[in-house]
């Protein structure tokens, strides 16, 4: 049983990666529109042209 | 604006021939751009029909650039264009002044820049506007917002302008709202994050420590030796301390405010709950005598940050603080006389040569650079930015949303005109005489009501019930200790922390924003926005009720049109379909409001005539020529010049002659809306009802009947009256709602303990207010407000049954036995209790609360007219509330 001691700080340093990803959605400003991503996703399959220049500008959070 | 590409024909499917109108088209052909049936001159391209020039070249430009799919994402993609856009319109945003304001951030390369376009409604919208830069090079990526109707938009200004990306927008049927408050900067707010970080936070501990706590509380030390579970204490100190310091920081700082002003409301009984938990849990783990109650501690936080996302609900498309600068425009025409060292500019900047010095030239300019003195024109449907003097009239000032007089005035040259009138009509010309700042509507905003902080929405009911808690908490705190002091001292301070741990209000603290957010959002669903869950219990506590007149009761714009025949014309009182339909053509060739709306109220599916040599003589009337028959209408006293006199009638009327012959009139009345008789005797009970108006007497005996005699009545209110009036009701003792919809009811939405502002279509422009209400709910306030004190009693309730269960924990504790698996469970089980019926009841309470749920149906007719180009399935949205 001597290996929870190992397992559990594991799982703990597991669980703090997903914190960080949590923290990186909000910073970048994914939980201040949840409406209009939805809409956009539907729409991807009507795109008959080029796809939009990717990522040519920062976005808000990057500039900041 | 040129075409971003030429418009190539092997790029179409249709060449690009305008047929001749009429003739081609079938009878009821509806626009192919923006669905409005196609009157007078039509446009067509082979198979498709236009109703206007506008929506032809937007449909040109799609179709150049390959965007034809926009017709195709929603049934109702198309916004009809309004008016021609000339690219100098928008030139004022080109001026370094301006441009700063406006963007949110610009350098060598990159500018960016953020606009409200109201006109954003389907996901066609969003689709086109994030492939703006398809059409314009120069433009980089831009993002929509939906709800918030917004759009970032970057672009090169080493390519384009910023006039010229608004241009486009416009031209498209998608005009940013330019408003004088975008001069003001943009409020940034950072809340929503900072609660979302907490929250996780606190979550992410909440649910790794109750995992490991499991463990212990199910004795898996007794396998893995005493150091496990001084592990889990270590492990669940490091991972509460964040959450004690960082998530439940607005809890210290609200619990420290209060205290400083010497009030007892709910934060500071739960910062010390959350104190007492968190040392106590210290002190067990680095004493080794257990692992503490560090998962109990992380859930209370979890949930007590739920509740406080649960009411910070905001509506995105609405905006409650909006002061005058949201009402009037960014910039105005104005007429300048060009000085040389003007020309010089305009020679050098524009690179044209312009009319010569001297000759006036009209310019957009922003409101901020005018001054007292500068000659403006306004156009129909323009306002006037500031207090200004008539120069060429005559000029017909529809005054309804600053003053509420529901009929526009008629002004002549010199006269002095208030700032806020819109013009109706043709264009006049106008004198500053006062800045913008100065003028007589802003001076409204000087008043004391609005030099106070916006007050706070306070929890007052949770406060009071909170201040006996918390009194009563630490009596027994204090007398279980004294009890087990003189009985067994090892029991004494666990005992009083154990009191202290498990009466934590979280249950009571949840109870509040659960109830009044939950009705909150039932309210929302029915039109009727609050700017915070806790204005309801403001609104259950209002006896009394005051109404504006205008645009409140009545409907603005709308009203009835009555005919009234005249006796003894020998070709009958009611007039023949063919005589309504030469009146129909001719009041399709005026802007005043009166022949507008009569024609409104006449068309039936009447194509106009042509109408010969019509003349308009401003407020006099207007005559011309229909099938040979000569028409004049207009004022009694402009038709008795002409020697033809016909029936007395009240109000306001136009007076109808056909071939010299009197044939009677069109009396308008403005039209009160329907069921306000029920809602007068709804209110009747328990609640003063007034009506303030800044419309004149006429319309007294109407409403006098309506709400009965104990009802005030006061007309030729001013503004200032009006607040006046609401700070007198409120000495009096009474807690005062307000329904208006004008800036002229501004001070008195601010003044009143509810402000409610009435809007005809949700997201216009309203006043700053408490409440934003739909105009078909006006009607329905009475039960509005009994909903709120129901949503109340829910709270009431609650408490009890948060109640209820502190009473068992407070019992297991007062006897020494609380143990961290009971305060494990107890406290979840009772705050998912008392958000359970609190969300329940308020919502099913909502369920008997009356009025029209919103209906989302595109309109039938363009479905079918699109039918060859219908996807398999139409997307439509409407913008989440």
């Amino acid at each position: 049983m001597i290996v929870i001691f190992l397992l559990i700080p594991l799982s703990i340093v597991i669980a703090i990666c997903f914190l960080a990803a949590f923290i990186w959605a909000v910073r970048s400003g994914q939980y201040e529109d949840t409406c209009t991503p939805a809409m956009r996703l539907l729409l991807e399959e009507k795109k008959s042209t080029p796809p939009e220049p990717a990522n040519e500008f920062p976005t808000k959070s990057e500039m900041k | 604006m040129a075409l971003p590409k030429p418009v190539q024909s092997s790029n179409l499917n249709d060449s690009v021939t305008i047929l001749a109108t009429a003739g081609n088209v079938p009878e009821a052909a509806l626009c192919f751009h923006c669905g409005t049936l196609c009157c007078g001159t039509r446009f067509a391209l082979v198979d498709k029909f236009f109703c206007c020039q506008g929506c032809q070249t937007v449909y040109e430009i799609l179709s150049a650039n390959g965007l034809t799919d926009f017709y195709q994402l929603s049934a109702t993609a198309g916004v009809r264009i309004a008016a021609t856009v000339k690219s100098e319109q928008y030139q004022f945003l080109d001026a370094p002044t301006v441009r700063e304001k406006l963007v949110d951030f610009s350098d060598a390369k990159l500018t960016r820049v953020t606009f409200h376009i109201p006109s954003i409604h389907c996901i066609a919208c969003v689709w086109l506007l994030e492939n703006l830069f398809r059409l314009k090079s120069g433009i980089g990526q831009t993002q929509v917002n939906f709800p918030r109707k917004e759009i970032a938009l970057s672009f090169d200004l080493a390519q384009t302008k910023l006039s010229e990306v608004v241009t486009l927008l416009a031209s498209l049927g998608y005009e940013p709202e330019l408003k004088l408050s975008a001069l003001e900067g943009k409020p940034k707010s950072t809340g929503p994050r900072r609660l979302w970080m907490q929250l996780g936070l606190a979550g992410f501990a909440f649910g790794n420590i109750m995992l490991f706590s499991i463990s212990a509380y199910l004795g898996l030390d007794a396998f893995a030796g005493p150091g496990f579970r001084k592990m889990v204490g270590l492990i669940s100190f490091l991972l509460a301390t964040p959450v004690v310091i960082y998530s439940a920081a607005e809890y210290w700082k609200a619990a420290e405010r209060s205290l400083r002003q010497k009030l007892l409301n709910i934060d500071v009984p739960i910062a010390a709950g959350v104190a007492a938990i968190y040392l106590q849990s210290c002190y067990e783990v680095f004493s080794g005598r257990g692992e503490g109650y560090f998962d109990s501690l992380c859930g209370l936080i979890f949930f007590l940050l739920c509740g406080r996302l649960f009411q910070q609900k905001t509506y995105d498309r609405l905006a409650f603080d909006r002061d005058y600068k949201s009402f009037f425009p960014l910039a105005v025409t104005r007429k300048e006389r060009r000085s040389p060292a003007r020309l010089d500019d305009a020679m050098t900047n524009l690179k044209s040569i312009g009319p010569e010095a001297g000759t006036p030239v009209e310019a957009q300019v922003s409101l901020a650079q005018l001054a007292v003195g500068d000659r403006l024109i306004i156009r129909n449907g323009e306002l006037i930015p500031a207090d200004s003097k008539l120069i060429n009239g005559p000029a017909l000032i529809d005054y309804s949303f600053v003053t509420g007089e529901s009929e526009p005035v008629e002004k002549k040259a010199d006269d002095y005109l208030y700032a806020g009138g819109r013009q109706v009509g043709s264009a006049i010309e106008v004198e500053m005489v006062k800045a913008v700042s100065q003028s007589y509507l802003t001076s409204l905003w000087n008043q004391d009501a609005f030099r106070k902080e916006k007050r706070e929405w306070l929890n007052q009911i949770t406060d009071t019930y909170s201040q006996r808690f918390t009194k009563i908490v630490i009596t027994i705190a204090f007398g279980t200790a004294g009890f087990w002091a003189l009985l067994n001292p090892a029991l004494a301070v666990k005992s009083f922390t154990s009191v202290l741990i498990v009466a934590c209000p979280c249950a009571l603290a949840l109870a509040a924003p659960f109830a009044l957010g939950t009705a909150q959002r039932v309210l929302s669903r029915r039109n009727v926005y609050l700017k915070h869950p806790y204005v309801i219990e403001t609104l259950a506590a209002v006896d009394s009720v005051v109404f504006d007149k205008t645009g409140t009761l009545t409907a603005a714009g709308a009203g009835s049109v009555t005919w009234m025949g005249a006796p003894a014309s020998g070709q009958g009182v009611r007039l023949s379909e063919t005589e309504e339909r030469w009146l129909f053509s001719m009041t399709r060739h005026s802007t005043h409001p009166l022949p507008v709306r009569i024609g409104e109220a006449i068309q039936r599916d009447y194509f106009p005539e042509p109408v010969r040599s019509f003349l308009e003589t401003p407020g006099c009337g207007m005559e011309g020529s229909v099938a040979g028959h000569e028409i004049w209408m207009g004022s009694a006293a402009w038709l008795a010049t002409r020697n033809v006199f016909g029936l007395k009638l009240e109000g306001s009327v136009v007076h109808v002659a056909i071939d010299g012959r009197y044939r009677g009139g069109y009396v308008l009345a403005s039209a009160v809306r329907p069921e306000t008789e029920r809602l007068a005797s709804g209110l009747s009970t328990g609640c003063e009802v007034a009506l303030l108006s800044g419309d004149n007497e006429k319309e007294r005996g109407r409403f006098a009947a309506m709400f009965g005699p104990g009802t005030q009545l006061n007309f030729n209110q001013s503004p200032l009256d009006k607040l006046n009036f609401i700070k007198h009701r409120q000495d009096a003792g009474k807690t005062v709602m307000m329904v208006g919809d004008g800036l002229n009811d501004a001070g008195a939405l601010r003044q009143a303990d509810v402000g409610v502002a009435v809007v005809e279509k949700v997201g216009a422009f309203a006043p700053a207010s408490d409440v934003i209400l739909a105009a078909d709910m006006v009607t329905r306030t009475a039960e509005v407000l009994r909903y709120a004190k129901q949503s109340v009693c829910v709270v009431r309730v609650a408490f009890w049954i948060s109640a209820a269960y502190n009473l068992i924990g407070v019992a297991i504790a007062a006897s020494g036995k609380l143990s961290p698996v009971v305060c494990a469970i107890l406290m979840p089980v009772s705050s998912v209790t008392v958000v359970a019926f609190a969300c329940g009841a308020a919502t099913g309470l909502g369920r008997g609360l009356r009025g029209a749920e919103k209906t989302n149906l595109p309109p039938p007719n363009l479905q079918l007219q699109r039918a060859g180009l219908k996807p398999d399935v139409p997307i439509v949205m409407e913008a989440q509330s």
